[in-house]
């Protein structure tokens, strides 16, 4: 007797809904509402007036805005549709999104953050009504204090590359007060660190360095010795880099950086791989930064609000982001008499609902289970290669036959010498499957590149799948070329071309951009 | 720009790597190479990459010339030849790869792959031709040149996502040949004979966390205009060949030489194209500097194509002869290999070997190691 269903392929059957909805713009119909808002009463309008009228002219529209008219059921629909037409964390084995630390965000937490208690808070209640938020935010600083070995932590920034310009802006800060400011106007970077440090440091005004990796994957410790003078601010650099390599001589490259007068600012964007193992202070380091969405768990800026964390040792601590959360005696405060601070980086004290989120997963961990986050995901990771190294056409340059850290940048150079397919067709045939990978940071060091990253999230038998479609698809690169040079087709859209977001002419980040750069000839 | 696309093949390209002979210049070599048992590779590299165009575009015709010089290479691969060029006789040389480029850009077509090395694209690069692309398939025994895709498959897929009616950017690239008579001498005596366009595929950020334009041609200007922000007045400067500093030149005005060596002082032209013994005397009279970049495929700074600033030259100007300007794109194409300098004076080459800051923007540099093969000094 068969099976009432017929058992599972190995592959599944992937297909992704494809609802052809249009934008929220077209389905404009004038007239239609989503909420009729009552009338106010008469007694009420003859007590407070013309609210309207009393407001300064500057805050008033001359003209309402341009929003779509739509019933709420119709919003809704929208909505749902366009939720179906994705791919996420919650949905797919996140391992592709290399360098992003696609982590299992618990649900428990988002129950947390809607808690009135949470939701009706005001940023600008007194201090006295808000005692619980503030000591969250200290004991949360206190943890990542621990985390990073350093003596201070700011959580008012809302995401990992403002986090690093604060790192920059503390450290032109901490120089202009040395009175060095004019002299040191020029960082050093590698170029397998994000490119944020390059241009966070650019933006404040210096002069950049990018040193190449050596023949091992590691930052030319000769060529930054080469690039090191009293010119020098700082070192800015990620470790471990894109690469998912560890680079044993860091506290060298501190030393050497510190040996000149420079601070050596740490990118620990993702220091998932490393949490409970190293330090950032106690290899010397002046200043790091933690996005708080992806080693400590809060979801990503693409689907909430980022968040980051400013940490710094003690002679970074007058130039701190604030205002800076205090405790005196049970008392929490805010302070915000701090005359060398940068300043406010962002509004308020912090994207507060990932701050909790963040302090609510690290409490339910403990710093054992930190560690243990840490080493499943080394542990997941360094399976995952040994597996996609098994597929032909698949490499992972530097470094080779050694160990990495919490991801890896792999390359499909050898597959696309041999079929011509590149890896980005790889990556969109890989969407038929349910699943995507990202490639890479600017600028494609690694030919071809693809960068997985499982974390600890993800099963052995879901990082199984992911290899086999992974295994999948080279096979068609090579027998079946065309099927995935034109994919995808079990998808939302099918093949596009990526012209329209190459040319800023023609892209249209938003609906208005779009009507004014495809449409401007029509009506004028 | 039209999406026809024009295949050369240079028949008896890359018949003298196997065999030795460090290349296949000229009917003599050609013959003693076939003498050995050389096998020609060039077809069949040929074929390879139109079998992708054969697959993704199994109805399209290719614009070639007759026989062994495209024709039977389109055929085996099952698409249609439109032959617009018949070479006379069953030898055929590089005046015929000139001739068939120059009919093939008279037919309109956009993009022109070509099966050969160094000699054929050299062969080309002398062409009008109308504007057409060219890319070659890497069949020849030295391809210096920096106009070559990684593989005949990748050359392939490119040439079929142009048929496809993508845009893709185009670069200039250098087309760099030696004389092979003094390889054989153990001599290198490389000369830069012109630029190619050749389309690329840009490297992209699939999730677009980073808005980069990709744009080959705004990080040329990029870099250039960091050269120009870095010059200091009343010092000389040096133009090398190359796109790059060509760049320069028209950042600053002035009528340079693409493929030679012009000196600027104060934003203003004050010698075009000069002889070695021009540049002496120049560089003798006040502070200056020469200005390069990467020259073809191989990294090369110094010793490929610029013969003219010479060591003589370079060691007149002193301490810190060099601003070197790339873009970081062209760094990474090295793929981990170093800047190579060799200027015929192993003690200067050993001076100038270590570490180079290249130049990349106004406010961006690169630290990268330069490598003097003909020097002990090497790091």
């Amino acid at each position: 007797m068969s099976l009432p269903i017929a058992p599972k392929l190995s592959l599944r059957r992937f297909h992704e809904a494809r609802w052809d909805e249009p934008i929220v713009f077209e389905l404009n119909t004038p007239g239609e509402r989503g909420v009729l808002v009552s009338r106010p009463e008469p007694d009420l309008l003859s007590t407070v007036g013309d609210v309207v009228g009393a407001l300064p002219s500057s805050l008033r529209r001359k003209t309402p805005a341009a929003l779509p008219e739509m019933g709420q059921m119709r919003v809704l629909k929208h909505y749902l549709r366009l939720s179906q037409e994705n791919l996420g964390a919650d949905l797919n084995a996140d391992i592709g999104q290399g360098t992003c630390t696609m982590k299992y965000s618990p649900k428990v937490n988002d129950a947390l953050i809607r808690t009135p208690s949470l939701t009706e808070l005001h940023p600008l209640q007194s201090e006295d009504t808000v005692q619980g938020i503030l000591e969250i935010i200290w004991a949360t600083e206190q943890m990542l204090a621990e985390i990073s070995g350093m003596e201070r932590v700011s959580l008012q920034t809302s995401g990992g590359s403002a986090a690093i310009w604060a790192n920059i802006a503390m450290i032109r800060a901490y120089h202009e007060a040395a009175g060095q400011g004019e002299q040191r106007d020029e960082v050093i970077t590698t170029i397998f660190s994000h490119p944020s440090n390059a241009a966070t440091a650019k933006t404040a005004g210096y002069t950049v360095i990018t040193l190449y990796p050596d023949a091992d994957g590691y930052p030319d410790i000769e060529a930054f010795k080469a690039a090191l003078s009293p010119r020098t601010a700082a070192l800015m650099i990620t470790n471990p880099e894109d690469t998912g390599i560890y680079n044993p001589r860091i506290a060298e490259f501190v030393d050497l950086a510190h040996s000149v007068g420079a601070l050596a600012a740490y990118d620990q964007a993702n220091a998932n791989g490393i949490l409970g193992v190293t330090r950032a202070r106690d290899a010397g380091f002046d200043t790091c930064h933690f996005n708080l969405h992806k080693t400590f768990s809060t979801p990503h800026g693409s689907g909430g609000p980022g968040s980051g964390a400013t940490a710094v040792s003690d002679k970074l601590v007058p130039f701190l982001p604030g205002p800076l959360v205090e405790r005196d005696g049970d008392r929490f405060f805010l302070d915000s008499d701090r005359p060398m601070s940068i300043g406010k980086v962002a509004p308020f004290y912090g994207v507060v609902p990932n701050i909790v989120r963040a302090y609510a997963w690290m409490r339910s961990l403990g710093a054992e289970g930190l560690r243990e986050a840490a080493e499943i995901a080394v542990l997941n990771n360094n399976y995952l290669m040994k597996r996609i190294l098994e597929i032909p056409g698949a490499s992972a340059p530097y470094a080779t036959g050694r160990r990495r850290i919490e991801q890896v940048r792999y390359s499909w150079q050898e597959l696309y010498e041999e079929t011509g397919i590149t890896s980005e067709e790889m990556g969109v045939r890989a969407t038929d499957f349910g699943v995507h990978y990202w490639t890479s940071h600017h600028p494609f060091v690694v030919p071809q590149p693809f960068t997985l990253e499982p974390t600890e999230s993800y099963s052995k038998e879901e990082i199984d799948e992911y290899v086999a479609i992974m295994t999948e698809v080279a096979r068609e690169a090579r027998e079946t070329p065309d099927v995935v040079r034109t994919a995808p087709h079990n998808q939302t859209v099918h093949h596009i071309h990526h012209d329209d977001l190459d040319d800023p002419e023609r892209w249209a980040p938003s609906w208005r951009a779009y009507q004014r750069k495809y449409f401007a000839g029509d009506d004028g | 720009m039209t999406l026809s696309i024009g295949l050369i093949v240079n028949p008896v390209a890359g018949v003298g790597g196997a065999v030795g002979l460090k290349g296949s210049d000229g009917a003599d070599v050609q013959a003693v190479a076939f003498d050995r048992g050389a096998v020609a590779r060039a077809a069949e590299r040929s074929q390879r990459a139109l079998s992708v165009i054969a697959q993704t575009h199994p109805d399209t015709t290719i614009l070639t010339a007759a026989g062994d010089m495209g024709e039977a290479s389109v055929l085996a691969e099952g698409l249609t030849p439109d032959v617009v060029y018949r070479p006379f006789g069953s030898v055929t040389s590089g005046a015929d790869t000139t001739k068939a480029a120059s009919a093939l850009a008279l037919a309109g077509v956009g993009l022109i792959l070509f099966a050969g090395g160094d000699g054929t694209a050299r062969d080309i690069c002398g062409v009008d031709l109308a504007g057409a692309a060219v890319l070659g398939v890497p069949a020849g025994v030295k391809m210096y040149s920096a106009c070559f895709a990684v593989s005949p498959v990748a050359a392939g897929a490119i040439a079929s996502r142009w048929l496809t009616g993508e845009r893709l950017p185009v670069s200039s690239r250098e087309v760099l040949d030696v004389d092979e008579e003094q390889i054989r001498n153990g001599r290198v005596h490389a000369v830069l004979y012109g630029m190619l366009a050749m389309p690329v595929v840009p490297g992209r950020t699939q999730s677009r966390k980073s808005a980069t334009s990709g744009s080959q041609l705004g990080a040329v200007r990029t870099a250039a205009a960091g050269a120009v922000a870095r010059m200091e007045q009343g010092v000389t400067y040096v133009l090398g060949p190359g796109g790059t500093i060509d760049e320069i030149a028209r950042l600053l005005e002035v009528d340079g030489t693409l493929l030679g060596a012009d000196a600027v002082r104060d934003g203003d032209l004050v010698l075009a194209d000069a002889t070695e013994r021009q540049l002496l005397e120049l560089v003798g009279a006040g502070p200056s500097k020469v200005v390069l970049t990467v020259i073809g495929g191989q990294g090369f700074l110094l010793g490929r194509g610029n013969q003219q600033i010479s060591a003589a030259v370079l060691r007149e100007i002193g301490d810190d002869p060099l601003m070197v300007v790339a873009t970081e794109e062209k760094l990474i194409d090295l793929g981990g290999r170093p800047l190579l300098v060799e200027t015929g004076d192993p003690e200067l080459d050993a001076m100038l070997a270590g570490y180079s800051e290249v130049v990349t923007g106004p406010r961006t540099t690169s630290l990268y190691p330069v490598d003097a093969p003909e020097s002990e000094g090497t790091i």
